[in-house]
């Protein structure tokens, strides 16, 4: 990558990062994962022809107009076009789900959709099409800033999420907050520690060498620790998801991202 | 069929060097990984992509397990003539696959 | 690689340098990784020497993760139908296989330049072999530092 891309790019998510700055004329200091990568990982994130996150992106989009379920209806049918319908509505994710009676993430929310009203089979966490879908409505949002809903049905599970938080679990008996608050931008190992805002989700994440949410990053974490993991969709995940949305407030969203 | 997304400027002036982008969705399954149980999860891999200028081969590639999953190729090739560029990937388990992209060339 | 033993109900795995839960099973040891690149390259080459020069080998220094990392290898050519790349092949030392990646050029090319994403297993050398259209083989080399995953994920 050539030194001038290099320069723009991280003038490019500095402003991100400055835009996010709060009234209070603070210095927001917070930054998204994507600024603590190496510039290569930067450039493929910031190329929708090199992304492979848009892969998933391009198979959402395809989805979101096929009829599906025993109802034989598509996303499009009830949604319209997703670049209108789907605008923000990834930046305010998690939100209450009055049927269910708690709150849901986007890929559950894609699943309940799915169920509900197209009469189809559940969408599997991690698999291809929730996560095609999740993508698809969560490049709508992209550089709109997060919103959490002031829905006050949500805030019991948002402080049990920032409990978690600062929960010391596992075998080696750390917290987020001890890594991502205090520690972030120093090494763990090779790595760099990021903040943990969930700017970019779903990513496309090296590791993995595929697409994943949220969800399968806090479960690698707990499992990197040496903690019990808890099963997808557990109630703890979603918390957690809405103490972190709730703490990017603000925060451009960059999903779908490329993550080391 | 796996989704693939290809870049090409539309248009070009006769004689430019244009630069095309290919990426697609696939594994890349190395034969080298153990799964949780310990079994080897088979060689799955793209072995050869081509792209064709109206026919004519202007690029190839051999690929090996060191390739990454999802593989990207750029390269080039000059504008010539308007027509079809046809990207081709075959690989294991008779994994074969053409996208196409219209260019004018003036 | 052992089967894995379970007691307690807990399954333990082996553990081996790599990224992600399915790890590479094999790393070329040290002692015989250079003489095998050596010896790819001259099966490649028919035994001619690939000299240094003309061609550029870019990867960055330091990867975020050995599964993708970006290479461009290009070639100072002037792409004309009597003097031009005709191919090119990129070899690594230690994966568990030498090839990375072969490419076929041309005239057409108008370019000698090629970008895609390698896995490197541990760090390691990587060497571009070009060869042009009058039968010469040219040659870079870099080496590249790869680090592990901070933490090795178990969960499924």
């Amino acid at each position: 990558m050539s030194a001038r891309r290099a320069a723009l790019a991280a003038t490019a998510f500095a402003v991100a990062g400055a835009c996010a700055s709060f009234a209070s004329g603070q210095a927001d200091t917070r930054r998204s994962g994507a600024e603590f990568m190496s510039p290569a990982t930067q450039a493929i994130e910031r190329d929708d022809t090199q992304n492979p996150a848009m892969l998933w992106v391009a198979d959402g989009e395809a989805l979101w107009i096929r009829k599906a379920g025993r109802a034989g209806r598509a996303c499009v049918d009830c949604h319209g076009d997703a670049r209108i319908s789907m605008r923000g509505v990834a930046a305010r994710y998690p939100a209450f789900d009055a049927v269910a009676g708690r709150p849901v993430d986007l890929g559950q929310r894609v699943d309940l959709c799915a169920q509900r009203h197209q009469q189809a089979e559940s969408l599997p966490p991690e698999s291809g099409p929730r996560l095609a879908l999740e993508s698809y409505v969560a490049l709508q949002s992209r550089g709109m800033p997060i919103a959490p809903p002031a829905d006050p049905r949500l805030d019991a599970w948002r402080d049990r999420g920032d409990a978690l938080y600062r929960q010391r679990i596992g075998l080696l008996d750390l917290a987020c907050e001890q890594c991502h608050d205090a520690l972030s931008g120093r090494r763990l190992g090779g790595s760099v520690i990021p903040q943990a805002h969930p700017t970019g989700y779903p990513i496309y994440r090296l590791e993995w060498q595929t697409m994943g949410s949220l969800q399968r990053r806090l479960r690698s974490c707990m499992s990197g620790v040496r903690a019990e993991v808890p099963p997808y969709g557990a109630p703890e995940l979603v918390e957690l998801e809405l103490h972190l949305m709730s703490r990017a407030a603000g925060m451009a969203v960059d999903a779908p991202g490329v993550r080391p | 069929m796996a989704r693939a997304i290809v870049s090409v400027p539309p248009a070009a002036k006769r004689g430019d060097v244009i630069e095309i982008r290919t990426l697609i969705a696939h594994p890349m399954e190395t034969g080298f990984r153990a799964d949780a149980e310990g079994r080897r999860v088979p060689r799955d891999l793209i072995r050869r992509f081509t792209c064709r200028y109206n026919g004519e081969v202007v690029f190839a590639a051999e690929l090996f397990p060191a390739a990454a999953a999802n593989p990207s190729l750029v390269f080039h090739t000059i504008a010539v003539e308007s027509g079809t560029l046809a990207f081709t990937w075959e690989g294991d388990n008779g994994f074969a696959q053409t996208e196409t992209a219209a260019i004018r060339v003036t | 690689m052992r089967a894995p033993s379970r007691s307690d109900g807990t399954r333990r795995r082996l553990l081996v340098a790599g990224a992600g839960l399915g790890a590479w099973l094999v790393v070329r040891p040290a002692a015989g990784a250079s003489e095998d690149l050596a010896a790819a390259i001259r099966a490649y080459t028919g035994g001619a020497d690939a000299r240094p020069g003309r061609v550029r080998l870019d990867v960055p220094k330091l990867v975020d993760n050995g599964n993708s990392v970006p290479l461009t290898v290009s070639v100072d050519s002037p792409m004309t139908p009597s003097d031009h790349v005709a191919a090119i092949a990129i070899f690594n030392e230690r994966n568990p296989e030498r090839d990375v990646a072969r490419f076929a050029l041309g005239p057409r090319s108008g370019l000698a330049r090629v970008s895609t994403r390698i896995r490197l297993a541990t760090s390691q050398r990587l060497v571009a072999v070009a060869r042009t259209s009058d039968g010469a083989h040219w040659s870079d080399a870099i080496d590249v530092v790869v680090v592990l995953a901070a933490c090795i994920e178990g969960e499924s």
